[in-house]
């Protein structure tokens, strides 16, 4: 889940990703500038618009403990101004400029963009790289933004049973693990959270080695080059940054179950998440292999949980599984079901496990490996019309352990999983002592 | 069919539009052998095509009691249809990795298609099929029935979608547009197959099509694609569009109380209709007021000053029969009625003064700078294509749409801001426990 400034512009991202290789001629050219600030160009002269996005490696991963929702704060704080763009020029010089912008932070980066006209590269880079170095916080502008941030938090959570449900599946899952806090904070800690806070956090993470710039669009790399080179390359490093090594999780060894009730659920939910590698931590093709399982199991009207618990068993509404790899550290495989009304949410488990225990036992098949790979293959040459998107799914990469080489290169490895691969990264990561089982109920409504 | 064959494929318009000197879109207008017509962008730089085309009509066209049967349709698109089975037709689009959607609104129903260039005939001819001949199959349908109850559990559990139901609901009384598009809990059971087949045949018409193609694909092979796609539906009339629906006028303030820390919050009034000749006016006035998250007056005075809100927006939602101009603001209880005074000081404000010579200039330039970032994809270029067609806006809109929005002068802007709107007679739904405010209106 990603938490922007702005809710009026939503970004939504596919859980699994994966970007064309070699036969597609994709047209990304990286380089590094002198500062060490990584620099990622991926030329679409179709229209003469540009997106343009600076990411820092920090989250809320980062965080020191008492302090979560720091890292979204900040984010909020990055548009208060600079001594020479003081407070409001920065959208104010976007907007009167045709350009839409926002930001957003996860659990290990954070992230600004805007998308404009390609001849105004230029200015954005400018504006982006003064609040690199040179925010100012006053009380009196972060004192309403930490209200906003509250309500923001009551707006995607707080007022919304399975978002919380959510929150508590992922504090159970890590016991050690800063991924067990919620991007946007405990609402507790968020509202200690001060100017002080916040701009130490910046002056510890923000410099131009801990960051990458993405651009893409209508410019050609050498312009690129010569713009970064110019605004970003000249900005000097205040710290030098080190690898980020966090605690790690123990070996699991129970599973957990996290039951909920709250009567504005509108259905009982059964929802399951298991610990397993990320994109940057999996071995060999194994989280290839686990998005495709996602895939098998739970994608689409022809997935297992669709056919067996939709339409035989006439129990579910709706499922639906998934890998997710965009972890620096972990990843997780989750299933999900929504019961039928009427049907008790202990079936749809128990039909969900059913299936994954089948495909422990006796794998998947050939034919269903090859419907699904087909699609994701298919799906990256969909993300040719998207811009904004390559953009997105490169800086992820980038921020999470993996390479401009590893993007490239993961068609050809999802076109060379087998079944029997499946089937092993399957065995690996569905245990139950690496799961938290997520059940909401509604409240018994009371008669009258 | 011999003739169609003969017959040739006609471009009645082609048009360049500009977004800088050195890039246009090339649109088109192609009228197939069998006389149906499509906007079309050619571009070979990725082999991919995107159709966006939508037929008149939409939940307006619901019966009481059956809210929820055009969009009853768009799940049932892909459960059986021609000589396919409901698992042999989704086994096809999946082999073929074809995305097809379909959506309803009030107005019409809309669709979509993406395929790869190189599946291009396979993909047209799955459409035809889904379109023209679904199946509409009793178990199919029993199956779609749970998941659309299971959303309307869901929306009429979510303080927004009620938000906005009951102001609707307020807004339009026993008016069509008043009815819950997707249909709610009480009367999705009641929808049945021929109930379905009979919203098919009436929406379904070659005369209500509206068709944009971009991408990888010319003037020939569209004009073949077209007759192939479209080319058996019936040519009769859409179903007729209200003449002119009414919006009630406030002061009205409903609460629905719900149990959550915080308040949801939708007000408006009556807007304007898209062809209504001070649209353009009206709608920089409500950019400015409203619109586009970054900047606009109720953002600085409700978030950016007060930090009342993690979101406020108020913008011009012109239905095909009556203008509607909705807002939104949801803020913790304890500051309900504060955040509600705030708004209509801000509203107020602007009634009477509207903006200043700056903020009009301002809007300007983003608004015409940011034009074309609705147009850097297949995707995006044939949806904006077929919303131009739905609103009858003509192929060369696009070129003069910046030029219409640099001519509106203050004092037009300033007469759209006292014409259309009033806080005094807002319609209010809030959703939650709002502290400081009462319910004045009952029923909606």
């Amino acid at each position: 889940m990603r938490f922007l400034k702005y809710s009026l512009l939503q970004i939504f991202v596919f859980i699994s990703f994966i970007l064309p290789a070699h036969a597609l001629n994709l047209d990304v050219t990286n380089f590094t500038l002198a500062n060490g600030m990584e620099v990622v160009v991926i030329p679409d002269h179709r229209a003469p618009v540009v997106t343009h996005m600076v990411w820092y490696r920090v989250g809320s991963a980062d965080e020191v403990s008492g302090k979560s929702g720091l890292a979204h704060f900040l984010e909020h704080l990055m548009f208060k101004g600079t001594t020479k763009h003081p407070f409001g020029e920065f959208d104010h010089l976007v907007d009167v400029n045709g350009g839409e912008g926002n930001a957003f932070t996860t659990r290990d980066y954070t992230g600004y963009f805007q998308r404009i006209a390609a001849d105004r590269l230029p200015l954005v880079m400018e504006l982006e790289a003064d609040r690199m170095q040179n925010l100012v916080l006053t009380d009196e502008n972060v004192l309403p933004e930490l209200q906003v941030v509250r309500e923001e938090r009551r707006t995607r959570t707080e007022n919304d049973p399975q978002a919380l449900l959510g929150e508590q599946i992922d504090a159970a899952m890590y016991i050690a693990h800063p991924y067990g806090k919620p991007v946007i904070g405990w609402m507790s800690e968020v509202a200690a959270l001060t100017r002080a806070d916040a701009m130490e956090f910046y002056k510890a993470h923000y410099t131009p080695a801990n960051a990458i710039l993405v651009v893409a669009g209508d410019v050609t790399p050498d312009a690129v080059k010569t713009l970064a080179e110019k605004y970003y390359g000249t900005l000097k490093n205040t710290f030098t940054p080190t690898k980020r090594i966090r605690t790690k999780e123990p070996d699991p060894i129970a599973a957990r179950r996290v039951l909920m009730s709250d009567p504005r659920a509108s259905s009982p939910i059964f929802q399951r998440s298991y610990l397993a590698p990320s994109y940057s931590t999996g071995v060999g093709r194994e989280t290839h292999a686990l998005d495709l399982l996602g895939d098998i199991v739970g994608s689409g009207t022809q997935s297992r949980m669709y056919q067996k618990l939709v339409v035989e068993q006439k129990l579910a509404s709706g499922v639906g599984a998934w890998f997710s790899g965009d972890g620096l550290d972990y990843g997780t495989f989750g299933v999900y079901a929504m019961p039928n009304s009427g049907v008790d949410v202990s079936k749809v488990e128990a039909a969900t496990d059913v299936i994954l225990a089948d495909i422990l036992k006796n794998g998947v098949t050939q034919q269903e490996l090859d419907r699904v790979r087909n699609k994701a293959l298919a799906e990256e040459i969909y993300l040719l019309d998207d811009q904004a998107s390559l953009a997105r799914i490169t800086g992820v990469a980038l921020m999470t352990g993996s390479t401009v080489k590893d993007i490239l290169d993961r068609d050809t490895q999802t076109a060379l999983v087998t079944p029997d691969e499946i089937k092993q990264a399957a065995a690996k990561v569905v245990q139950s002592n690496r799961s938290v089982t997520g059940i909401l109920v509604p409240d018994s409504p009371v008669q009258n | 069919m011999r003739i169609s064959v003969l017959k040739p494929v006609f471009i009645v318009f082609a048009f360049l539009a500009f977004f800088s000197p050195a890039h246009a879109i090339d649109i088109k207008e192609v009228t197939s052998p069998g006389g149906i017509k499509a906007w079309l962008v050619e571009s070979k730089t990725i082999p991919l095509i995107a159709m966006s085309y939508s037929f008149e009509g939409g939940s307006t066209s619901d019966a009481p009691g059956k809210e929820g049967t055009a969009n009853f349709i768009t799940g049932m698109m892909d459960e059986g249809a021609g000589d396919m089975s409901g698992s042999e037709f989704q086994a096809k689009r999946d082999e073929l990795a074809v995305k097809m959607s379909f959506d309803v609104g009030k107005d019409n129903f809309e669709g979509s298609l993406q395929t790869l260039s190189k599946n291009r005939d396979a993909a047209f001819a799955l459409l035809k099929t889904a379109i023209t001949a679904p199946h509409f199959e009793a178990e199919a349908m029993e199956r779609v029935r749970q998941q659309f109850l299971a959303s309307a559990r869901d929306s009429e559990q979510d303080p927004d979608r009620i938000a906005s139901q009951a102001w609707i609901g307020l807004a339009f009384g026993d008016q069509p547009y008043a009815r819950a598009t997707n249909g709610t809990t009480k009367s999705i059971p009641n929808i049945t197959p021929d109930d379905l087949k009979a919203m098919h045949k009436l929406l379904f018409s070659r005369r209500g099509l509206k068709v944009s193609v971009v991408g990888d694909i010319d003037v020939v092979t569209l004009g073949k694609a077209l007759d192939e796609v479209f080319g058996a539906l019936p040519d009769t009339e859409p179903p007729k569009a209200t003449e002119k629906a009414t919006v009630a006028k406030g002061p009205a303030i409903k609460i629905i109380d719900r149990d959550i820390p915080q308040s949801v919050i939708v007000f408006g009034q009556e807007g304007i209709l898209r062809r209504d000749p001070d649209f353009i006016p009206a709608y920089i006035m409500s950019h400015i007021l409203g619109g586009g998250g970054l900047g606009s007056q109720l953002t600085n005075e409700v978030r950016e000053k007060r930090g009342l809100t993690y979101g406020v927006d108020y913008s011009l939602n012109p239905l095909k029969a009556a203008g509607l101009y909705l807002g939104s603001v949801s803020t913790r209880n304890e500051k309900a009625s504060e955040t509600l005074s705030v708004v209509k000081d801000v509203l107020e404000k602007m009634a009477m003064n509207g903006p200043s010579q700056q903020e009009l200039d301002d809007a300007k330039t983003f608004l015409t700078g940011s034009y074309a970032l609705r147009f850097d994809s297949n995707e995006k270029i044939a949806n904006q294509l077929v919303g131009l067609q739905q609103q009858n806006l003509g192929i060369d809109y696009i070129n003069t749409r910046n030029s219409r929005i640099e001519a509106v002068t203050l004092d037009q802007v300033k007469a759209q801001a006292k014409r259309l709107i009033d806080p005094k007679t807002l319609i209010v739904t809030i959703v939650g426990k709002p502290e400081g405010i009462q319910s004045t209106a009952t029923g909606g």
